[in-house]
């Protein structure tokens, strides 16, 4: 658990470190709560030869609401999601997810850009983000471009952003009032990744779905939208159980995860319905 | 208040002794982060090596290319096989007698085996070597299955011993199998069985899991050519055994070799063995002449230092129609991995396995057990338990369920009809031991009323009820278990490792203005050692416990002792306090008599001071005394107080509980919660309450963890799939219950102070438990067994199968 040599950077600005990427290119990985990559350099599955640590650039962080958006600065850890309350008022199924990440420990470090970014199947924020519609900024030497979340992620770990892009921002419309939301997780343990875990959003004439950790993507079917929006909570599930595809490995079979993904949909659609109005 | 004013009860309590919930002293240190662990020491000049570690779990060795890695700025060598054939020390001895490599002599025998040894200037330089290291492996057939290992063509592990038929414990009947091992009558046994009006059979898997220590392995070997000695620094659980160890091995005497264990971040058996790592940095010092560090991180810890449990054990008892068990027969294939490296006392190839009659009054019982080879780590050490004994208590605890289940019987209740009566101690068992003194009916009764077991059962009746109305998705179990420990090895007649006698030692100074320091043959690796033994000596001879250092785990200080694991500390060691502390107050005696003018009879001890019969104004302190022996020495007596005692049980101890868990399992999604956990455990005398309870607390999360999802799991070709954290499960707080701690109290009746032991008992009684627990709530659904560890997909399964999920 030794990590190979490599030439570390602190940027204070976007343009700083989009500039050492154009530079360094496949030898760079930016570096922001470091909970993923930093295990990885330790085994040696990753040996980036510089790293670019973004805890310095001042304009990657804060949060601000305007009436009707919000934009999150990629470097915001966790713990400052849980602790915003107005954020908490304008979203309040970020809050219920991030406190389901890990433990307080990886949360005071982990940020929502490395989540959001790495295109790690196993994080609950880009299934979040798909379910909430957002954006994601993204700046590199050549400017600025919008992704959104639900075209993001091409495969496990494969994402659109460009080996020279830096995710700086993530911009999400404010949920319509009336909405009820639940983010429904089942793990093995605190700082587990899911076994299933599920984001909804529904109210009337709404409804949004995503799944995480049930494929190499985060799971999001606009059937199921469409379905769940007409209140049709049947379809919806058989519709998102089509679009999975789990894998076994130490947190059970794909026969079980295919049958607790049902389960814990269910669940998180009903206890979202108790909350719409 | 000066000392004279002190009513009798102050002067008791200032000292702090037996009973009192006394604070760790040890604390102050650990919860400032100024412990002092192996890592934490930095000598001179030191250097750093790592281990390159195969990938397979079976594959010959065909080269071994150094070069590169030897080319490297600041590698100082690379040891392969082929360096410590010369010295003899490409193989080394196992505790269970048999041999296993340092470093990969042709083959390579599990996934993560030590195949070469880097030694460089830096910790990273090193780490970078490792990977310049080339070798070259031809893959062999794996086997991970040990009833695969005894099929007769099986491919052969142990090219090093094949067809040699007589192994370290007795005849092998294949060449992947190392012993076989036999209890008791089985003619009788197996007339029993034949003639019982009902017989319970089942096979009970007891998965292979791991302590994994907080702290991991290491040492930092220190060999100075000026003077020819060695240090050895280490997390070792035995620092005599070590040094006497390495001392035969290596030929160097032993007194020149001086073996640390400086704080110990958690042991559970994990650190009683002798690794490759140990060897190679004594070897890597020696030729360097320079201090070498070795310390492995978690992966390594997890796939290559000792396992625990992999025990097969199929199991048949037999009882009249009543519920009165008339006989127990079991089988247990055990796998013990690619070398057979347990931890047991030399006589007990598997272990205490035979005190698998548990609490119950068993007339016939018959044990046999065979040790297999498989393509797996070396290890099978005792996880916080006595050795192979939690094995044994699951065991039994499980066909009491399935025997009650046979018989249409409540588990309580047909407990309560086989339980060892008071009366009947010391018991004499059906496998060979004698109980030394227990009280189980008092001990189940009170914990069947703290948990009001009756109305647990009816609560239970009714969610059974709302289940199948269709008003719940959770059902509700009830886990039992009545679990006896054997602890304490032991009696020098029958138990040694390697021929070292397994007694333990207490060494007494008491100073001039009456403080002291004793020094044992044990060592601590968290379970407060520096707070209970100076609590059982200030009871002893007088002295506050604050005012006495015990001191461990420095062989050159320390007198010789056979360190800590199997719960033996307290039965052996404390035992040993307790005799060098009575050595001293019958010289205190002497003294205070001398002081007081009268005759040695005279006196007698009150507390912390010798008085005269019958005149209790006339009185000696012990600190008055201690000063005395310094300066006014009696004619004919040497001066000074000191003692030492070498103490050589006469049996083993048994402490004993009762315990009971409620769970909610969530059929749908496997998610099981411990709503309620009661432990009541008899460890005989109590010497720390505080320091009891959290030893309970800690052995029953370790239970929690082995019964719940904790497990060390390959897959076919023998890759290790849990060797990091995130899969191999450690509860955290949020997934550990409340527990409700009791006591009965029943002491020993050969201790000198009627302690049992206690660190092991919360986890052999609790996996059981816990996993009783799981089975109970779905034996309505005709669930009889289901191996562990009830993880969620694996209680899903359970559901899934009785078709729980329409």
């Amino acid at each position: 658990m030794i990590p190979g040599v490599f030439e570390y950077h602190r940027p204070s600005t976007i343009t700083e470190a989009a500039g050492l990427l154009t530079r360094f290119g496949d030898d760079a990985r930016v570096l922001a709560g470091g909970h993923s990559l930093i295990p990885m350099m330790k085994l040696r599955v990753a040996n980036p030869e510089h790293l670019i640590d973004l805890q310095d650039v001042g304009e990657l962080k804060g949060v601000s609401i305007t009436s009707d958006e919000i934009s999150i600065g990629a470097m915001v850890t966790q713990h400052e999601l849980i602790q915003n309350d107005a954020l908490a008022s304008a979203v309040p199924i970020i809050r219920e997810a991030a406190l389901q990440i890990a433990d307080p420990q990886v949360r005071y470090v982990g940020t929502i850009g490395g989540n959001v970014a790495n295109g790690d199947p196993g994080n609950d924020m880009p299934g979040l983000m798909q379910c909430l519609d957002a954006s994601y900024e993204v700046a590199g030497d050549k400017g600025t471009r919008r992704i959104a979340a639900r075209e993001f992620y091409e495969g496990a770990f494969f994402t659109a952003l460009a080996d020279d892009e830096i995710l700086t921002r993530i911009v999400i419309a404010k949920p319509q009032a009336g909405s009820g939301y639940a983010y429904e997780k089942q793990k093995r343990k605190i700082g587990d990744y899911a076994t299933a875990a599920a984001a909804v959003i529904v109210g009337p004439g709404i409804g949004s779905i995503a799944m995480t950790n049930l494929g190499d993507t985060p799971i999001w079917s606009a059937g199921a939208n469409d379905a769940l929006a007409k209140g049709d909570v049947d379809g919806a599930v058989n519709a998102v159980m089509a679009a999975i595809s789990p894998a076994s490995d130490n947190r059970g079979p794909a026969e079980f995860k295919k049958h607790l993904a049902g389960v814990i949909l269910r669940r998180a659609i009903e206890r979202a319905q108790g909350r719409a109005n | 208040m000066t000392e004279a004013a002190q009513t009798r009860e102050e002067r008791a309590t200032a000292l702090k002794g037996l009973g009192t919930a006394r604070k760790r002293v040890e604390d102050v240190r650990f919860t400032q982060g100024k412990g002092n662990y192996v890592d934490d020491i930095k000598l001179d000049g030191m250097l750093f090596g790592d281990f390159v570690r195969s990938p397979y779990a079976h594959a010959k060795v065909l080269s071994i290319n150094t070069e590169a890695a030897t080319a490297l700025p600041g590698v100082v060598a690379v040891l392969t096989a082929a360096d410590l054939e010369p010295l003899g020390l490409h193989w080394m001895p196992t505790l269970a007698g048999d041999k296993q490599m340092v470093l990969a002599d042709g083959k390579v025998l599990f996934q993560g085996q030590e195949v070469a040894f880097v030694i460089a200037e830096d910790r990273y330089i090193a780490a970078d070597a490792v990977e310049l290291v080339e070798v070259e492996y031809e893959e062999q057939p794996v086997i991970v299955d040990p009833f695969k290992a005894l099929e007769p063509d099986a491919p052969v592990l142990r090219e090093d011993i094949r067809d040699q038929l007589e192994g370290a414990h007795g005849p092998r009947k294949h060449n992947n199998h190392i012993f076989t091992w036999e209890q008791g009558d089985k003619a009788a046994t197996e007339a029993v069985l034949a003639g019982a009006d009902v017989v319970a059979e089942e096979m009970v898997y007891y998965h292979r899991t791991h302590p994994c220590p907080l702290e991991t392995c290491g040492c930092v070997a220190s060999m100075d050519k000026v003077n020819g000695k060695l240090t050895l620094y280490g997390t070792f659980q035995a620092p005599h055994a070590v040094r006497t160890v390495a001392s035969l091995i290596s030929g160097i005497a032993e007194h020149n070799i001086r073996v640390i264990s400086p704080d110990i971040g958690g042991g559970f058996g994990n650190k009683v063995g002798v690794y490759p790592g140990y060897i190679c940095s004594v070897v890597a010092s020696i030729v360097t002449g320079k201090p070498v560090k070795w310390v492995e991180d978690r992966i390594e810890n997890l796939t290559s230092t000792a396992f625990a449990r992999d025990y097969w054990m199929k199991g048949k008892i037999a009882a009249t129609k009543d519920g009165k068990i008339t006989g127990l027969w079991c089988h247990t294939t055990a796998d013990h991995g690619a070398f057979d490296a347990c931890a047991d006392p030399t006589k007990f190839p598997a272990g205490f396995m035979n005190i698998c009659t548990g609490s119950y009054d068993i007339p016939t019982a018959y044990l046999s057990v065979d040790g297999v080879y498989t393509n797996k780590a070396p290890g099978g050490v005792a996880y916080r338990c006595s050795f192979r004994v939690t094995e044994a208590a699951y065991f039994i605890e499980r066909m009491i369920e399935v025997l009650a289940i046979k018989l249409g019987m409540d588990a309580a209740e047909l407990r309560r009809i086989n339980f060892i009566r008071a009366d009947q101690f010391p018991y004499q068992s059906a496998l060979g031991w004698e109980y030394d003194s227990g009280n189980y009916h008092a001990a189940w009764e009170k914990a069947m009323k703290a948990v009001d077991y009756e109305g647990l059962r009816a609560e239970q009746a009714k969610r059974l009820e709302d289940f199948k109305a269709g008003k719940t998705r959770k059902l509700m179990g009830i886990g039992l278990t009545h679990f006896t420990e054997i602890v304490g090895a032991g009696p020098v007649k029958n138990c040694d490792i390697l021929g070292l006698g397994m007694f333990d030692s207490c060494e007494i100074r008491i100073h001039p203005t009456g403080s002291a320091i004793a020094r044992l043959g044990t060592i601590s690796q968290g379970q407060g050692h520096a707070t209970t033994f100076a609590q059982i000596l200030a009871s002893e001879i007088g002295i506050p416990a604050d005012d006495i250092t015990v001191e461990e785990g420095d062989t050159d200080t320390a007198p010789y002792g056979l360190g800590t694991y199997g719960s033996r500390s307290t039965p052996v060691a404390g035992a040993a306090t307790a005799m060098a502390g009575r050595k001293i107050r019958a010289k205190a005696q002497m003294i205070a008599a001398y002081l007081l003018e009268v005759h040695d009879d005279d006196v007698e001890f009150d507390v912390d001071r010798f008085v005269v019969k019958g005149a209790p104004e006339r009185f000696k302190t012990m600190k008055e005394i201690a000063f005395a022996s310094y300066n006014q020495a009696i004619p004919g007596v040497e001066p000074g107080l000191e003692a030492v005692s070498y103490y050589d049980p006469p049996n083993m101890t048994y402490p004993f509980g009762a315990y009971v868990c409620v769970v909610d399992v969530d059929v749908d999604t496997g998610v099981t919660d411990i709503r309620q956990f009661y432990a009541l455990d008899d460890c005989g005398t109590r010497i720390n309450p505080m320091i009891i309870e959290g030893q309970v607390h800690g052995g029953l999360t370790e239970a929690l963890a082995i019964a719940m999802g904790q497990e060390m799991a390959y897959d076919e070709i023998g890759n290790v799939k849990t060797a990091t954290l995130m899969d191999f499960f450690w509860p955290s707080p949020f997934e550990t219950p409340n527990y409700q701690t009791d006591w009965t109290t029943t002491p020993s009746p050969h201790h000198p102070i009627g302690a049992k032991g206690v660190g092991e008992s919360p986890n052999v009684g609790g996996v059981p438990c816990f996993s009783n627990a799981v089975h109970d709530a779905f034996r309505p659904f005709g669930l009889t067994q289901t191996n562990m560890p009830h993880d969620h997909w694996r209680v899903w399964k359970v559901a899934h199968d009785l078709g729980l999920h329409g």
